[in-house]
């Protein structure tokens, strides 16, 4: 039978959720930024996009400190063990009812592959991201920071290259939410907390 | 106590005796101040030498000389009274005289007609005296009457009796009160300098597109600082004067001032006329992302949205080749479009002209290169520029700057491969626009210029790139982030910079929805064979 364990904690959860959104809208106004498609107009998207962006520095301040205090900055540390059984998984047993290799615990809440997508986002995504985000809204202030060398156009294009991966990455994630021992049980976990294992 | 009565009883009668006195003194000392906080120190209809009938525009100059004994002198060095103006970069001379446009062409043989708008009397021909103090034309500028006029063939003399003009026409110009006018001068108007300046090109609004008549008593939203009922700026009040010599130039623009506001006592403040002149070189206080784009952008580019946005319509082609058409009966023809604006006559061929129309943008550094009337043009090239304008994005001295272009087709001498200056106004026999001719017009004027004209004429295109910086418009009306931040927008020909929203790695963004969606294939192909599998499971 199974069993429940809590695995995200309160704070854990607001932060992947209000990070969820944030992330969604940075990609709506950046990419009308980028000229992709026109909503808000130019101008508008430009300065919710910087809110936004700043509320996700915000929040990551917190969510660092979070991880840090908590000791779950280790629940990133990545492993090779069981790697290539979730590979196998996810290409041939998901589709024959095998059972998931993986078991969350407390301790080791995400599985071998999520270690490694999710240290990914963290050590190159999101840092290209946050280096060259950060460069564009202090344009002004490259010739100030003896950065008169460097040119909009590598900035923006670095940036527009984090925005793609991270838009792939969120549309594997999506999916993905759906692969855990029943298709809700990941998504039901992020909401309450609670993962059904077995 | 009897004592102090009588005391109180002297002390009224005093004050009863001295408050009529008090009064009148009162009155007297209110009559000495003026209700008004006058401007001028001078009224000069109390001025003896004004007081008297002047039949001629040069009297009422040595009336003025008496005082202003310098005046003269000033004028003489000015480019208003030269016509001329030697490029200190390009070496070129240039100047009214000198060059040569593609709306009415030159100058030269059609003196009497275009020195209506010279600050002189008597410029017809090249006799004309430049040493002449009489002959400065002081009420051109300071005439406040709005009654002075000088009519085009009169060689910049107003008409101070009935005139027939031209002879035989029928037609009266009236004579003008000159001792009234004399009698009125006051500081430079919008007026005064708009007389000229807003009908150059031979009308109102014709060739700048930024200045115009509707700049003599603009709304705020035509210009935020002419605005007749807000800071009601004169022209002179940006084109600051000292020693009668304008600021400002047509010949070498400052495209990009460095120098900041100016400031009383600083040496060597440079063009007063700049934007930068009083707003500085970070005047955004809210946003100072706008500041930055300031470094590259010019002013106008985004607080001037439109050419001609007054009402009035500036021309924007002028097709000459078209010109000396005849109806049946061999006079002349008008034709005007829908709104009464001509689109073609006999003597200048077809126009078109436009209001609210969007500038053209290029990199600018203010070097202008004239093409003059001794340079070689070839037909092959395409298009001839009247005008060269230098600016690129590397050069640190360029601004993207709003122009207006105007397009055309003029006569040119395709042996000698020059520009001609035809003759074109003149109630003589080859005056172009009476008699319609290009061969006799085009030897005469050439003859003017001392020029070689071989006797061929053929028409070639040619355009001429006018600066934009007049009709500034309210900051709210200045142009939104999105007019350039978007695919063929506003600056869509412009290189050297990554516009954000216009610019992109076509590679990265090919290679990054191709990902994109490729995952989304991929999660939807696995999502499916999940269904798939647990169905037979």
């Amino acid at each position: 039978m199974s069993e429940r364990i809590y695995v995200f904690k309160r704070f854990e959860r607001f932060w992947h959720w209000s990070q969820a959104a944030l992330i969604l809208f940075l990609m709506v106004t950046g990419f009308e930024i980028h000229g992709s498609y026109a909503n808000f107009g130019f101008e508008k998207a430009v300065g919710l996009h910087t809110i936004a962006a700043w509320t996700l520095v915000g929040l990551w301040v917190f969510a660092i400190f979070w991880h840090f205090t908590t000791g779950e900055w280790r629940q990133y540390i990545p492993t090779t063990e069981k790697v290539v059984a979730m590979m196998r998984y996810y290409m041939k047993g998901i589709f024959e009812n095998a059972p998931h290799p993986f078991r969350a615990t407390r301790l080791r809440k995400h599985n071998p592959l999520q270690r490694l997508a999710y240290l990914g986002v963290l050590l190159f995504i999101s840092p290209l991201l946050w280096i060259t985000g950060w460069l564009y809204l202090f344009y002004a202030d490259w010739a100030a920071w003896g950065l008169a060398d460097l040119r909009l156009e590598w900035v923006a294009t670095g940036h527009t290259l984090g925005a793609f991966l991270m838009l792939a990455f969120l549309i594997a994630h999506l999916y993905l939410a759906t692969a855990g021992h029943t298709p809700s049980a990941h998504i039901k976990a992020m909401v309450t907390g609670w993962e059904e294992v077995d | 106590m009897k004592y102090a009565i009588t005391r109180i009883a002297l002390l009224m009668c005093c004050i009863g005796w001295l408050m009529p006195v008090s009064h009148a003194l009162a009155g007297e000392a209110k009559a000495e101040i003026k209700p008004l906080k006058l401007t001028t120190t001078a009224d000069h209809t109390k001025f003896k030498a004004l007081q008297k009938e002047f039949k001629s525009g040069p009297e009422v100059t040595r009336a003025c000389l008496g005082c202003h004994t310098e005046a003269a002198g000033q004028i003489h060095r000015t480019k208003h009274w030269t016509w001329e103006y030697l490029n200190p970069d390009t070496r070129q001379t240039l100047g009214k005289k000198t060059v040569v446009n593609n709306f009415c062409i030159s100058i030269a043989s059609n003196y009497a007609s275009c020195t209506a708008c010279h600050v002189g009397y008597g410029w017809k021909d090249a006799s004309f005296d430049f040493k002449s103090e009489e002959n400065v034309d002081c009420l051109a500028c300071h005439d406040t009457t709005g009654n002075y006029k000088k009519p085009p063939g009169f060689a910049g003399h107003p008409v101070t009796r009935d005139t027939e003009f031209p002879p035989g026409s029928g037609k009266i110009i009236k004579g003008i009160n000159l001792t009234q006018v004399a009698q009125k001068v006051g500081k430079s108007s919008r007026d005064t300098c708009g007389a000229c300046h807003f009908n150059g090109g031979g009308g109102d609004g014709v060739k700048h597109g930024d200045m115009d008549s509707s700049l003599a008593a603009p709304t705020k939203s035509v210009d935020v600082h002419m605005d007749a009922e807000g800071l009601d700026f004169t022209c002179g009040t940006c084109h600051a004067s000292s020693s009668h010599d304008v600021a400002g130039s047509r010949y070498t623009p400052t495209a990009q001032d460095k120098k900041g506001a100016h400031l009383r006592g600083k040496a060597d403040n440079g063009n007063p006329a700049t934007c930068v002149a009083c707003h500085g070189n970070a005047p955004h206080k809210q946003e100072a992302r706008l500041n930055h784009h300031a470094s590259k952008i010019a002013c106008q580019t985004c607080h001037i949205p439109a050419i001609a946005r007054g009402g009035i319509a500036t021309k924007l082609t002028w097709d000459w080749s078209t010109a000396g058409q005849r109806d049946a009966e061999g006079k002349h023809i008008v034709r005007k479009d829908a709104k009464g604006r001509i689109v073609y006559e006999s003597r200048k061929g077809d126009f078109t002209l436009g209001e609210n129309v969007q500038p053209e943008y290029v990199w600018f550094n203010g070097e202008v290169i004239y093409t003059l009337l001794g340079d070689k043009i070839e037909k092959s090239d395409g298009v001839t520029k009247i005008n060269k304008l230098g600016g690129s994005p590397a050069d640190g001295k360029s601004m993207i700057w709003p122009m207006k272009v105007f397009r055309g087709s003029q006569p040119y001498d395709p042996v000698n491969k020059t520009l001609v200056t035809p003759h074109t106004a003149g109630n003589d026999d080859s005056g172009y626009w009476k008699n319609l001719d290009w061969d006799k017009a085009i030897a005469v004027g050439m003859k003017a210029s001392g020029a070689p004209f071989s006797g061929k004429i053929d028409f070639i295109k040619t355009e001429m790139s006018w600066p934009i910086t007049h009709m500034v418009a309210p900051k709210d009306k200045a142009l939104a982030c999105i007019e350039c931040h978007r695919k063929e927008g506003r600056l869509a020909a412009i290189q050297g910079v990554y516009l954000p929203g216009r610019d992109g790695n076509r590679l990265l963004d090919t290679a990054g929805w191709s990902v994109a969606l490729l995952t989304l294939l991929g999660v939807l192909g696995h999502g499916a064979l999940r269904i798939i599998s647990r169905r037979k499971h």
